[in-house]
């Protein structure tokens, strides 16, 4: 599913990634965690093929990352949360949740049921369907970029901080749909400060320090 | 190729309901365009015959101006909230985006350039005696402005300076568009004697170049 060997990033001139080996199984869910700077939003960005190894070689999906075709390639079947939400402020939740489906290649314009199904899932009321995002508040931004992700349906999910900006209700809701995506077959990578919330999803930990692995409960 | 076509056009619709909806054309860039006519006619002394001479250099130039306002925007929707992210994350080819975007300035630009054209009709009492040469040349020209345009946009973004580096980028590049296209008018509006379908030619290769070149080359910008 994803295989990491010796990969060197950088992040500028800075190297970010120093050498990292990392093996995660179709299925898994692992939780990534360490210091600021410790290369884990880099991680991620490179399995979603955002960015290009230095050195090393990466393989997500059967996609060598290396290559750039590849890496366009891999972008359609991989979901990343990041620290942005991706959406159009002018457009409406709906409008937003349908454009990146179709963006991202579905080939008919998801349902309304559909959008409204994922809508419920993360908790938000169908009220806000027609709402303009620019009149949203935060957390209801968050909730509507992970529903863009919900009728996607990646086969891998890429979380950068997901409990981010969530309250309480939306931090249960963010747990549920991690659940519900490996239930469904689904690769799921967290990063996330928020140790004791997310040990309880995942038994794999993955310690990153100084752009390395420093320490794997799964290996 | 029906991927492609259905990306361009999902791209332009989503540029083009975001101004249906921000109206930041039809409220901002549409008055400072008749701005830019009034001011002329000032700074001309509202001499008519003068200003009718120079109508369709004035007209250009407007068109310049408030392409570099259309272009920004264009531009700043995809950086607002990570947006050119999600973008290329979606694994949509940067050509059909770029297609996409440029068709979307190229409506807002025929837009302003119906309302400059009968702003020069109305204000300096300009008069059109070649209808499809106007057309052609609006249409040309525009081709050629949005497709440069979305271009140097996405080549200023990635600079981090986009306000104040596109016009010096992106202006001098156009030259060979505000010369052929005033050339032409001048024919249309029967205020010079040259022949402005062979400046449309110029016009016609520009555009060509500016569509295939932009849309070879933005992959590499964006993803830089």
């Amino acid at each position: 599913m994803v295989e990491l060997n010796a990969v060197v990033a950088l992040l500028g001139r800075f190297p970010a990634l120093t050498g990292l080996d990392l093996r995660i199984e179709a299925g898994e869910t692992v939780l990534l965690q360490g210091p600021n700077g410790a290369g884990k939003t880099t991680l991620l960005r490179l399995c979603a093929g955002l960015l290009a190894p230095q050195s090393g070689s990466v393989t997500v999906l059967g996609h060598d990352l290396t290559l750039g075709p590849e890496r366009r390639a891999v972008r359609r079947r991989v979901g990343l949360l990041g620290h942005s939400t991706g959406l159009y402020e002018d457009l409406t939740v709906a409008e937003n949740v349908r454009f990146w489906a179709r963006a991202a290649g579905l080939d008919a314009e998801p349902s309304v049921e559909r959008v409204v199904g994922a809508l419920q899932r993360l908790g938000l009321d169908d009220g806000l369907l027609d709402l303009p995002v620019h009149r949203l508040s935060a957390g209801q931004r968050r909730r509507t970029s992970l529903a863009a992700l919900v009728v996607r349906r990646p086969q891998l999910w890429l979380l950068d901080e997901p409990h981010a900006g969530l309250d309480q209700a939306g931090r249960n809701v963010v747990d549920t749909l991690i659940g519900d995506a490996v239930a469904a077959g689904g690769t799921v990578v967290v990063s996330s400060h928020e140790l004791e919330r997310v040990r309880s999803l995942s038994p794999r930990v993955v310690t990153l320090a100084g752009g390395t692995v420093h320490r794997d409960t799964g290996a | 190729m029906s991927r492609f076509l259905a990306d361009a056009r999902l791209v332009a619709a989503k540029d083009l309901r975001i101004e249906a909806r921000s109206r930041v054309v039809l409220n901002q860039v549409a008055p400072f365009a008749l701005l830019v006519l009034v001011l002329f006619g000032f700074a001309l002394d509202a001499d008519q015959r003068t200003l009718r001479t120079f109508a369709p250099g004035l007209f250009w130039v407007a068109v310049l101006l408030c392409a570099l306002l259309a272009i920004q925007r264009s531009v700043s929707v995809e950086q607002a909230d990570g947006a050119l992210t999600g973008l290329r994350l979606s694994g949509m080819s940067p050509a059909a985006l770029f297609v996409g975007k440029a068709a979307a300035v190229f409506v807002q630009l025929v837009v302003l350039e119906v309302l400059l054209t009968a702003g020069i009709i109305v204000l300096y009492g300009s008069q059109i005696e070649q209808p499809l040469l106007v057309a052609a040349t609006g249409l040309l020209a525009a081709v050629a402005v949005a497709c440069t345009g979305t271009l140097y946009g996405a080549l200023a973004s990635g600079l981090g300076v986009r306000e104040t580096l596109l016009p010096i980028l992106l202006l001098p590049v156009l030259a060979p568009v505000l010369i052929g296209a005033t050339r032409a008018f001048d024919d249309a509006l029967g205020n010079a004697a040259v022949d402005g379908w062979a400046w449309l030619g110029l016009l016609a290769v520009f555009a060509v170049v500016a569509t295939a070149g932009g849309a070879l080359a933005h992959g590499t910008l964006v993803e830089e």
